[in-house]
């Protein structure tokens, strides 16, 4: 079909053969185990335009994570390691030490960064790693069957939530990339979303952004991307996306959450809390 | 004063050890702070950044050996260090190290569990570092020195096997040699470094390369998990460590390793004063257990006496090798106590005596023993010794 | 042959430290040596000590049965360790903390030495410890003076160049109150 079109194209004339669009060569060209609709085969492409555009493929020391994201290797074409569930920042932290020069990326889901995984974000966080964090929430345990996550809206069903999630059983949902972005160590924090084309657009510049931080010898970089999960959320991928727009985004408001990387808002040193005597 | 010897100079064992690991020329360490091994942490804390090479305190012993497995991704010389209880934190990680190749080393100068239990010298740890730590079908070799001097030594073997294997390598000591001091060679070895053709470095020029320790096809995971085995096997081939001590004419032998085997070797001198033919067998890799080379040796033995720091750990590999040739009792201390040369000896004794009460009952000449009859008292020799109320 | 002592008495005594300056002058005379602290939150409550056991092959058992000496400054110390000493064995008493206590044995050697007023005429009365170093060696010889005084001035005058005087004085005025007591 392809070379139909390319020769239908070629027979109108060479002006009118105008590339619209080019998959990145570090995005590996197979069939996706991911479930139909799941927003995780965006925010590959989107990474990988971000690392092709800013020549970072061949630099790129990646962490997978546990979840249904560990695949990611099978996607992009770079230098992977999987990190044990949650520990991606604290694996990053190593390669980071051990190799200045290289660009250090973790993409973590909900369950492994907000849950188990809590203590070492905080941590790579506060001492400020220079690593580029991908987030992606959406809201449930997706790998293991749709278990309830520390990101599950309250009232949302999932299998060990069947009634919803009740807040006085099982405690509220965790806006875990605004507690970061309170550490002086954060230099660039932002949550986007893969709800729509625009959105999309608006979440590519974050991740770009959270890269050049990394570059440009920032500190830590957060980008959380709110993401649908069709499959554990029991609807189709539009209503999914619907849903997304609706009260996901209302619990997880979209935005830029802080950017130390501005002159005008550098990361104050004094900001950071003092030593306490011992 | 000439002594003839080379220079020595007295170090606290933690802080040999971590000096030992520098001069291995480890690149990385992480830790976090847990007696009784934190002078290892602060000699690293001081020394590292004074090299150039990266230290981290972590918020966690997760935190430390996830930091290691992912510089030891990069292909870099890393170690961490804990105790007890974190290494139980570090038992997830290592099982992933093991599963994806990652090598790092791990020193746990051992405390006395379970739980929180306490500081005191213990060789608690023993299932957990031979038999267990993480989930899943592994092994990791294991090193237990009995002396800060050869804690050093073992400190570049370490590395070395951690690097050949592709594996984890941990040595474990107790709170004795973690804290004493000794006198000790300055006599480093630096292992040769190796070009590794999986390290993480960016993918520059050559394909990118993945460490990983999952495979949900069945088939293909098995295939990796052969392969794991065929490296232990080629391990135990070729890594097995242990030391006689005055088995030659041996009747009985004491079989002790670390600090156990320190005190055991006093008993030996004062059991040989009083007429008995006693030696030492002293595992020094605990895996791969020396379990030919000691079953060799109980064709030779009436009895053998397992001394250890525990409730009696090592005690079941000494009678998977033994294979009932000779009777194994056992002798240990637990809660950071520490048997002196003097019980030992009695229990050395007491041994000697059911065995020599055995045999008369049942008119057996000592060479019965030799062809390899399977002993039957072996589990009544095992009661009467277990640790008594001492103290 | 193996022989042991054991140091102890109040954290801030120099137990620790003296315990060290006999494991160097050991090496130093070519003998084989093991130091082994008591350790952890024993010794944030208030005591401390350490065992030193000198020999002429390699050191087996960290743990001993008895020992042949003990240094002990204050009342608990007495009370844990005197027991403790093998018949035939010494006990350094510092008189200056107990006073009229002693061990009440008759089997051992009892040497009771008023530590600080020592260490006060060597030039600083907080280096009791080192006074009943002094008072060791002048008893059992275990090590040359020679290699405690080379001892001394390498541990100390690492950290506190201007109390090597002092502990070297300490050190002398043990010695001299160790052969005294020796003869007496």
């Amino acid at each position: 079909m392809t070379l139909d079109a390319r020769s239908s194209g070629a027979l109108r004339g060479a002006a009118a053969a105008r590339l619209v669009y080019r998959k990145p060569d570090v995005l590996v060209d197979r069939a996706t185990h991911y479930c139909p609709g799941c927003g995780h085969g965006v925010i590959h492409r989107l990474l990988a335009e971000v690392l092709t555009d800013l020549d970072l493929p061949a630099h790129t020391i990646a962490v997978a994570p546990v979840g249904c994201a560990v695949f990611i290797y099978d996607y992009l074409d770079v230098d992977f390691v999987e990190a044990p569930h949650g520990r991606a920042p604290a694996v990053a932290t190593g390669i980071r030490r051990l190799r200045p020069e290289a660009f250090v990326l973790t993409y973590q889901g909900d369950g492994d960064l907000a849950a188990i995984g809590t203590a070492e974000i905080v941590h790579a966080a506060a001492r400020g790693e220079r690593i580029t964090a991908i987030f992606v929430n959406n809201g449930i345990y997706g790998m293991t069957g749709g278990q309830m996550a520390p990101t599950t809206l309250l009232g949302q069903r999932t299998t060990s939530s069947p009634s919803g999630r009740d807040a006085g059983l099982m405690g509220y949902p965790i806006r875990i990339t605004e507690m970061l972005a309170q550490l002086p160590g954060v230099t660039y924090a932002a949550r986007g979303s893969v709800a729509d084309a625009g959105s999309i657009g608006r979440l590519k510049a974050m991740i770009a952004r959270a890269c050049r931080v990394q570059i440009e010898g920032g500190g830590f970089a957060i980008v959380e991307v709110l993401s649908n999960c069709p499959v554990g959320w029991g609807m189709t991928p539009q209503e999914s996306l619907e849903h997304l727009k609706g009260p996901v985004v209302e619990a997880y408001p979209l935005g830029v959450i802080v950017d130390r990387s501005a002159p005008s808002t550098a990361r104050p040193a004094a900001a950071a809390p003092t030593k306490p005597e011992a | 004063m000439e002594t003839g010897r080379r220079a020595r100079v007295l170090m606290k064992g933690n802080e040999a050890i971590a000096e030992a690991a520098i001069q291995a020329g480890c690149d990385a360490y992480f830790g976090y702070p847990i007696t009784p091994q934190a002078e290892l942490l602060e000699w690293m804390a001081r020394r590292m950044p004074e090299l150039g090479r990266v230290f981290v305190q972590a918020e966690s012993e997760l935190g430390a050996i996830n930091m290691a497995l992912g510089a030891a991704a990069t292909g870099a010389r890393v170690m961490v260090s804990s105790s007890s209880p974190g290494i139980s934190l570090m038992a997830e990680a290592m099982s992933y190290m093991a599963g994806s190749g990652t090598p790092v080393v791990l020193v746990n100068v051992m405390r006395a569990g379970p739980g929180l239990g306490g500081i005191g010298p213990s060789q608690s740890d023993y299932f957990q570092a031979t038999k267990g730590h993480g989930h899943g079908d592994y092994r990791v070799p294991v090193l237990a020195p009995d002396s800060i001097g050869e804690a050093m030594d073992l400190m570049a073997t370490a590395f070395e096997l951690a690097e050949r294997y592709r594996t984890p390598v941990m040595l474990v000591a107790d709170g004795i040699l973690g804290q004493a001091m000794e006198p000790v060679e300055l006599r480093f070895r630096t292992p040769e470094r190796q070009a590794f053709d999986w390290a993480l470095t960016g993918a520059a020029g050559r394909p990118a390369r993945i460490i990983k320790s999952i495979d949900l096809d069945p088939e293909v995971l098995e295939r990796r998990n052969l392969a794991l085995q065929h490296k232990y096997r080629e391990i135990a081939r070729h890594e097995t460590r242990w030391e006689g001590w005055r088995l030659g004419d041996a009747e009985f032998a004491i079989v002790a390793y670390g600090t156990a085997a320190r005190v055991a070797r006093s008993a030996i001198a004062r059991a040989r004063d009083n007429g008995m033919k006693v030696g030492l067998f002293r595992p020094i890799t605990l895996w791969p257990f020396p379990e030919r080379e000691l079953a060799r040796m109980s064709r030779q033995l009436h009895g053998i006496l397992t001394v250890e720091l525990s409730s009696g750990q090592m005690i079941e590999d000494v009678r998977l090798a033994v294979e009932g040739r000779c009777p194994v009792a056992f002798h240990g201390r637990m809660g950071g106590l520490v048997p002196t040369p003097d019980e030992v000896l009695g229990a050395l004794k007491a041994l000697r005596g059911r065995v020599e009460r055995t045999r008369a009952a049942s008119g057996h000449s000592p060479a019965a023993h030799d062809r390899g009859t399977p002993s039957t008292n072996g589990a009544g020799l095992d009661a009467g010794a277990r640790p008594g109320g001492r103290g | 042959m193996e022989r042991s002592v054991v140091f102890a008495g109040f954290g801030g005594q120099g137990l620790l430290f003296t315990g060290q300056v006999l494991a160097r002058a050991a090496i130093r005379d070519g003998l084989e040596v093991f130091w082994i602290p008591s350790y952890g939150p024993e010794m944030r409550g208030g005591t401390a000590s350490c065992t030193v056991i000198v020999g002429d092959e390699p050191i087996g058992s960290p743990v001993v049965d008895e020992f042949d000496a003990a240094v002990v400054m204050n009342l608990p110390s007495l009370r844990k360790f005197a027991p403790l000493v093998a018949p035939g064995g010494l006990v350094i008493v510092n008189s200056s903390l107990l006073g009229d206590l002693g061990c009440g044995r008759s089997d051992v050697d009892e040497m009771r030495l008023p530590c600080t007023e020592l260490a006060a005429q060597g030039g600083d009365d907080k280096l009791v410890s080192v006074v009943a170093l002094g008072a060791l060696v002048a008893h059992l010889g275990w090590v040359t003076r020679e290699s405690i005084d080379s001892a001394l001035r390498e541990m100390a005058g690492r950290k506190r160049p201007e109390v090597v005087d002092a502990d070297l004085g300490a050190f002398a005025a043990g010695l001299q109150a160790g052969a005294v007591g020796q003869a007496a």
